[in-house]
């Protein structure tokens, strides 16, 4: 049995942002759902595969999936895939299992938690690879061919099943993960060839493919959010800063507290 | 599927209609006030789609919201929530009847549904919209915000059609509650060959999570980073308690444990709507500001007058948070008349 782990890749301000490490947290909790059912009772053979699309430098983060459990690592990059949209995502992703892995029995994916968070990989993925889904899993049970997954969407706890092969999006903080040591890390970056990197032309995609051009939507404009509110400054001491603002503001405060407070 | 006149249909607005746990949420009933302000751009009419059994009620409360024309396909087998069952439906009609554009809430539901439905419509589908607008030559501006938030995107879908996006619960107000509005329903015939379920429901039990005030709280009081540790920031729960008001924070609070990630406040948790906000050390990146903008008065507390969140508040104060925080508590103590 192999377990195909779509790893976010994106490089971007939230990656560095958390201090613990560069890993998407959403793809790292796949990751660490992956080497929990890998460890379960009846799944002896299994391999867990780290799956991205991006760009070159992304290459670091599967080693650190390497670290984290993951038997190897493969990277799909190419000019040409830069710019995809969550529909060229997907249909990148399942160009590489349809051709490389298509014996995977399980693709986990992180739920919504990802840089871009669309939660719309996972459920497209699925789509490409027509195969069954779940989303938002919080705890994944496997038994032969069979997966049972609970989660709680909606207000609703759900138990559900399906039969392999399927893809499964794992919520956040259901499966907290391991911590890679930076001797781990070291250690997976010693181990020569367990990351491949292939590009379009690999996948087999045609000299037209151009993942930009393609995407069905386009970002016609970016621009920094603003806001128009009148807004008064109180600078000084806390004391003198909380006085001024009960003098002035105080019948806001407490009518929407619901309660009478004295003016004085 | 009956086929419609396509002229007609063709500038169409459709909105799923996401019922299963109505009295939560009211997402569907929010987008389609603003699926009517649309329309005023593009001439078309608004359309609600219902699947399930025994769903009358949604109907006629869709029309009552909004809806022009409610599609209704009532069937003893579409009586569970089935993402593919449902979306293999919804694709079939949309197909059929091409809708120009096509709006789903972003419940759970609606996030898994969605892309499925893109996906089979070979289109374009942008996730959390802040807003929704029409541009002059009539296409979908699809605004929401990206590049790790700093930045908002106003994003097209050209050419594929229907253009999709899904909005999160709470990004529009919910249009009252009219009697009298007129309104269609059609009922579709169910297919007999509907696909074999490939995912099956073992057990599924309404529990609504533990009671979460902060949607509905008057007063809510968020934290950030700037509260400096989890220690100061329970200063925040005893302000709370003095003020009847519930705790929200950011998300780099909520990874490091100072509050459960229930209180995350933002795109990727709760979406406000207090009378009085009160911002505790927060910068205001716009996947958190995106959530509080319907507060009616927002205090903000943070050392740096320029931070984003000082620029959107009715109040600023450049001022230490614990610190502040602490003398409001004092005031209110001493001010409260029972
Ligand atoms: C896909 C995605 C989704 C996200 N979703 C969310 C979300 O739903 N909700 C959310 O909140 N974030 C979300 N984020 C994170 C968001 O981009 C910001 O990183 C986060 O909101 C910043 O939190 P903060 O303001 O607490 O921290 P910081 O940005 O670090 O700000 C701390 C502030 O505290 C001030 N400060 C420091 N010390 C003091 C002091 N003693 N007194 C007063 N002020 C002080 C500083 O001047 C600064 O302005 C998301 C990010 C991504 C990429
Ligand atoms: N470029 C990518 N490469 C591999 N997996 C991805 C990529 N983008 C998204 N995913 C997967 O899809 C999940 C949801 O991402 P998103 O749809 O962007 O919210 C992530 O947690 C990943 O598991």
């Amino acid at each position: 049995m192999v377990s195909e782990l779509p790893w976010n890749s994106k490089t971007g301000t939230l990656k560095r942002e958390l201090a613990e490490g560069m890993m998407d947290p959403s793809s790292r909790q796949a990751l660490e759902a992956a080497v929990r059912l890998a460890g379960s009772a009846g799944s002896d053979g299994v391999t867990i595969t780290a799956l991205s699309m991006g760009p070159p430098m992304a290459e670091e983060v599967l080693y650190q999936a390497l670290s984290l459990g993951a038997d190897r690592g493969v990277l799909l990059t190419d000019r040409r895939m830069a710019g995809a949209d969550t529909y060229l995502t997907s249909f990148v992703l399942a160009a590489y299992i349809r051709k490389y892995a298509p014996d995977t029995d399980l693709v986990l994916c992180g739920s919504q938690t990802s840089d871009s968070e669309t939660a719309q990989v996972g459920p497209q993925l699925a789509c490409e690879l027509d195969i069954p889904a779940i989303g938002w899993a919080s705890d994944i049970r496997l038994s032969g061919r069979t997966v049972t997954v609970c989660r709680h969407v909606d207000d609703f706890m759900e138990t559900l099943e399906m039969d392999l092969p399927g893809l499964i999006t794992v919520d956040q903080g259901a499966f907290s993960p391991a911590y890679a040591t930076l001797g781990g890390v070291q250690e997976a970056f010693d181990t020569t060839d367990a990351v491949r990197i292939l590009d379009a032309a690999a996948l087999g995609l045609d000299d037209g493919f151009n993942a930009l051009k393609d995407s069905p939507t386009r970002i016609i404009d970016v621009y920094s959010p603003t806001t128009e509110k009148e807004n008064r400054i109180l600078k000084g001491a806390a004391k003198t800063v909380v006085d001024q603002l009960f003098k002035d503001y105080g019948k806001v405060i407490s009518s929407a507290m619901g309660k009478d407070l004295k003016t004085k | 599927m009956e086929k419609q006149n396509t002229q007609e249909t063709l500038r169409d607005i459709w909105v799923l209609g996401d019922y299963r746990n109505y009295f939560q949420s009211r997402v569907t009933l929010q987008i389609l006030a603003r699926a009517r302000a649309l329309a005023k751009g593009t001439g078309g009419r608004v359309c609600a789609l219902v699947f399930g059994h025994g769903v009358d009620e949604y109907a006629r409360e869709y029309i009552a919201h909004g809806a022009d024309l409610v599609y209704v396909m009532d069937d003893p087998r579409l009586a569970d929530y089935s993402v593919q069952t449902y979306s293999h439906l919804l694709t079939c009609l949309a197909a059929d009847h091409q809708p120009e554009i096509l709006l789903i809430g972003a419940t759970r539901f609606g996030q898994e549904i969605a892309p499925r439905t893109a996906k089979a419509l070979k289109t374009g589908l942008t996730a959390d919209c802040i807003d929704l607008e029409i541009d002059d030559k009539d296409r979908l501006v699809q605004i929401a915000p990206s590049f790790g938030g700093n930045l908002i995107a106003k994003i097209i879908t050209p050419a594929a059609r229907p253009q999709m996006a899904t909005v999160r619960p709470g990004t529009f107000q919910e249009r009252p509650h009219d009697d009298l509005a007129k309104g269609q329903i059609i009922r579709l015939e169910v297919p007999e060959d509907l696909p074999e379920e490939r995912v099956r429901c073992i057990r599924s039990a309404y529990k609504p999570a533990k009671a979460q005030g902060i949607e509905k709280a008057d007063i809510v009081i968020t934290g950030g980073r700037g509260m400096g540790s989890k220690r100061k920031f329970k200063k925040l729960f005893d302000l709370a308690r003095v003020m009847n008001a519930e705790v929200g924070a950011t998300r780099p609070v909520v990874y490091a444990d100072w509050i459960s990630h229930d209180a995350l406040v933002g795109q990727a948790g709760k979406h406000i709507r207090p009378k009085v906000l009160f911002s505790f050390g927060i910068s205001g990146a716009i996947q958190h500001t995106a959530a509080v903008t319907d507060a009616d008065f927002i205090v903000a507390v943070n050392k740096n007058p320029n931070a984003t969140m000082m620029k959107m508040a009715d109040v600023a104060i450049v001022a230490d948070a614990n610190q502040v925080c602490s003398g409001i508590i004092r005031a209110i103590k001493e001010k409260i008349r029972d």
